[in-house]
């Protein structure tokens, strides 16, 4: 869920030019940067305030405070400077959101995984993991006798999701990444009709998940880091596509966290494919120039 | 080898130590587990200082519990819905000085069972002639649970069958039978729920009945006009049954009281327990509930006032299904146990010991949940537990029964109960959006956890040990000396299984001390007497209860382990009329009788 090292979601990331008009402009001036952390952290507070969906302060504080000092450190250490912390605040508030415990050390863990594996896992100076979504992966993995993560809160009721689903669909719209989630909740719905089809399971209990508060987060910060998905439109709708779809092969084989390892597998995967593209049009290239 | 390369290779050996870290904590407490399931009946006793044998058939117990078949629309999640009902109660009936055990069936037509000790070890169902085994039939609903107090002080304890489906109080007819008075005390056509307790909440000497709706009053189970009868919401959900506050009015019948004294709560409760928490005199009132938070009210003697989430108690929601208080620090103050569901990689709620924390006392009690820090935090899908001590060495173990719905070993409904759990309350709260079992578990199979407590603020597992080895799906779990043998056995009730009668042995050098009390000025079972006990320089507190657990009651007596050579300086007595008794050094290993003073 976290964006970049250093430079959190934003449009200008992708090399775009921001293109919104005007009167939009003042409506969003927020500098975009910290339009991601607000908006999850209003998730966070309405969602705590309205429902007490955190266990406690003290290990959402954890995992966001483990998150930043070990982006500070790390950034200080390769690149010589003080990373701006709003990619680490994501992190480390989505773990706390994500990661449920009653233990205090899974918090701290997983943040620490999340980031050390930005500056670890990386192919030709980019890393290929969505930290957060790397280290919730991980933690269900090897930790799953004391790790959970989130997939009951907001009262389930339609208010609170209608209004993240509004909220969240603009900020990502305004981001220029709408398309992503918007792919990606087409592709879930259909794949949900062919489950329900295909395993005699009534369809709402297909169509379930996606109208819970884990896949809020999925779809408008995980899903769309920058950072790790491909750079072409065409690529970043084919990706999401085939999240939702090895989502789909997973759910048949009943894996409880299946859009997590979908986007574990997938979204590294596609991120290697783009390397080598790239690396192999510069091979072809660089002959041209010479030429 | 440049700087930056040398942070690289640092940084990529704090990566590997991270990831190995689950892998070392597992490693460590897998080893101390395997170090303490290696035991034998000999090797138990000398390390723990008791061990359990199940011998519900040589003490010609043969009860198995049968769950409800609701109406048809349900059957595809039948195992779900009609996942509760199996409880055990300790009653002394016939006033012959030993507990009898009561259990609840809960198939239509099935009979419950009041098995009468014989005193030479072995029980004989009575139920039958007694009038309260056919209490199960067609139309009225079934037993999901059973509580016992002498609502009318006649001496003999009279019993409450907690029931989805019509409740029922039986008067007791001194030992030789039961009278059906549900009418004349105008208790209500249909309740849908798992807990009810017996207590004094206003201090007139007279039993009041509190009892916690799971499903909606409104809804008969059997014949269904809606299959929108499930929870709203798997955390948040208020759409439960409502609460009843019976007001004993001294002629046989009962006035409902809970909404003009405070009580006014839709939450799906599982278990309730009372006990005078801030030492006013007055019993206070914890419910815990299913898909929710726990609800905790504070009694003025006149009105409850909700303060669950003032005290702690009431914030995070899980899924309460177990209410136990216990002086588990011997310090005279009473932690709270509320089980929940832990099922590794999909939901860790953990169970709650709600412990006071220092310094908050009063009004101003604040409790904070240590299950963690003392080791009683997980304990797999969690249903009834009991503090008690086990192997007398002076401090308050806890036994936990769990496992919900064992059938197919090798396919688990967790999936789609993940799937549905976390949708919207039109999807989760209609029946038919659920996927069918198909014979597929829950959470079943699971092992049962007998904490000892070594007195300094750990609780240690030693159920497979000591003997506790059973994977029945538990629910209920009473403790009761059941021989006057100073112990405490442990009964356990299984959904769709076999009552277990585990009797209990405990090293001689460990001695006990027991209390019988009765009331005169106070209600005659004594329920919300407090006994504290000072030995060796330290204390212990202990309440008389009306039902505890998980649709449960403990054997009435109160039962103290001592450990060797004990010291009793003195035990206080202060009953529920407030006065106060004191008994300066009694004796140990003896049962005391004792009647309030007029």
């Amino acid at each position: 869920m976290s964006q970049q090292i250093g430079a959190p979601i934003s449009a200008q990331s992708q090399g775009e030019a921001p293109q919104a008009p005007g009167h939009r402009r003042t409506l969003f001036s927020l500098d975009n940067r910290y339009i991601a952390p607000a908006f999850i952290t209003c998730i966070l507070l309405a969602g705590h305030l309205s429902f007490g969906i955190l266990e406690s302060y003290q290990k959402t504080l954890l995992a966001i405070v483990t998150s930043i000092a070990l982006e500070l450190v790390l950034g200080r250490i390769f690149f010589h400077k003080w990373l701006h912390p709003a990619s680490a605040y994501i992190t480390g508030i989505s773990v706390g959101i994500l990661v449920r415990s009653p233990a205090f050390w899974p918090y701290a863990l997983c943040s620490a995984i999340s980031i050390t594996s930005k500056y670890v896992l990386r192919v030709k100076g980019r890393h290929i993991w969505n930290p957060s979504n790397f280290g919730i992966s991980v933690m269900l993995f090897l930790a799953a006798e004391t790790v959970a993560t989130l997939s009951i809160q907001w009262g389930n009721y339609l208010l609170p999701m209608l209004v993240i689903w509004a909220l969240g669909s603009v900020i990502i719209w305004r981001l220029r990444r709408f398309h992503i989630t918007g792919i990606y909740v087409a592709s879930f719905v259909v794949f949900a009709f062919m489950r329900s089809w295909m395993t005699g399971s009534p369809w709402q209990s297909e169509i379930a998940p996606i109208t819970g508060p884990m896949y809020q987060l999925f779809i408008f910060f995980m899903i769309t880091d920058p950072k790790t998905t491909v750079r072409s439109r065409r690529g970043q709708c084919v990706v999401v596509f085939l999240v939702a779809l090895l989502e789909m092969v997973l759910r048949l084989y009943q894996v409880v966290y299946a859009p997590f390892y979908a986007l574990f597998i997938v979204g590294p995967t596609a991120m290697l494919v783009e390397i080598w593209l790239d690396s192999r049009r510069a091979h072809v290239a660089a002959p041209m120039v010479a030429q | 080898m440049t700087g930056n390369r040398i942070a690289r290779v640092l940084v990529g050996v704090f990566f590997v130590a991270l990831l190995a870290t689950p892998f070392l904590i597992r490693r460590i407490s897998a080893g101390r587990e395997a170090d303490r399931s290696k035991a034998d009946a000999m090797t138990a006793l000398a390390r723990h200082g008791f061990y359990l044998e199940e011998i519900s058939r040589a003490a010609g117990i043969n009860f198995i519990h049968q769950s409800p078949k609701l109406d048809p629309r349900l059957d595809p999640i039948m195992p779900e819905v009609a996942s509760m009902g199996a409880s055990v109660s300790i009653v002394d009936f016939d006033r012959d000085g030993w507990p009898d055990i009561y259990v609840t069936n809960s198939a239509i037509g099935s009979k419950n069972a009041l098995y009468r000790n014989m005193h030479d070890g072995t029980f004989k169902d009575v139920a039958g002639e007694l009038g309260i085994a056919d209490v199960n039939q067609p139309g009225t609903g079934v037993s999901t649970g059973a509580v016992w107090g002498d609502y009318d002080n006649d001496g003999y304890e009279d019993l409450f069958l907690i029931k989805w489906g019509r409740p029922e109080l039986f008067h007791n007819d001194q030992g030789h039978g039961f009278t059906r008075v549900t009418e004349q005390a105008s208790l209500p056509p249909w309740i849908n729920a798992n807990t009810a307790i017996w207590f004094d909440y206003d201090g007139d000497g007279l039993l009041d009945l509190f009892v916690g709706g799971y499903y909606s009053e409104n809804i008969d189970l059997w014949h269904l006009s809606t299959t929108r009868i499930m929870p709203e919401s798997f955390e948040y959900a208020k759409n439960g049954g409502r609460k009843y506050l019976f007001h004993n009015l001294g002629n046989g019948k009962f006035e409902e009281v809970s909404s003009k004294l405070g009580i006014n709560s839709r939450r799906w409760a599982l278990a309730a327990a009372a006990a005078d928490l801030r030492g006013t005199g007055h019993p206070d009132l914890f419910v815990a509930n299913d898909y929710g938070v726990s609800e905790l009210y504070f009694n003025d003697g006149k009105r409850f006032h909700e303060v669950g989430e003032q005290t702690g108690v009431g914030f995070a929601p899980k899924s309460g299904m177990n209410a136990a208080f216990g002086d588990i620090l011997n310090q005279g103050r009473y932690a709270v146990y509320v089980s929940n569901i832990s099922e590794d990689g999909i939901l860790i709620q953990g169970n709650n010991l709600w412990v006071p924390e220092e310094g908050s006392a009063g009004d101003a009690i604040k409790y904070q949940n240590l299950a963690r820090d003392f080791g009683v935090e997980l304990g797999g899908w969690s249903f009834g537990a009991q503090f008690g001590d086990l192997n007398n060495d002076g401090t308050l173990d806890l036994y936990l029964t769990n496992g919900y719905i064992s059938l197919d070993r090798n396919r688990s409904y967790w999936y789609d109960f993940s799937k549905v759990a976390g949708g919207n309350s039109t999807i989760i709260g209609d029946a038919k959006n659920w996927p069918a079992f198909d014979g597929r578990s829950l959470s079943g199979y699971q092992s049962k956890r007998v904490w000892l407590n070594d007195g300094a603020g750990k609780f240690v597992d030693v159920a497979q040990a000591v003997g506790a080895t059973d994977i029945y799906d538990g629910r209920s779990v009473a403790l009761v000396d059941l021989w006057n043998r100073g112990v405490l056995d442990v009964v356990v009730a299984n959904q769709n299984g076999p009552l277990l009668l585990y009797k209990n042995t405990v090293v001689p050098q460990n001695d006990w001390i027991e209390f019988e009390l009765e009331g005169t000025s106070s209600n005659r079972s004594a329920i919300g007497a407090q006994v504290t006990l000072f030995w060796n320089g330290q204390k212990q507190l202990q309440e008389v209860s009306g039902g505890s657990g998980f649709a449960a009651e403990n054997d009435r007596r109160l039962h103290f382990g001592l450990g060797t050579n004990p010291q009793i300086d003195k035990a206080i007595i202060r009953w529920p009329s407030g006065t106060i008794q004191t008994i300066d050094k009694p004796a140990a290993n003896q049962l005391l009788k004792m009647k309030e003073p007029a």
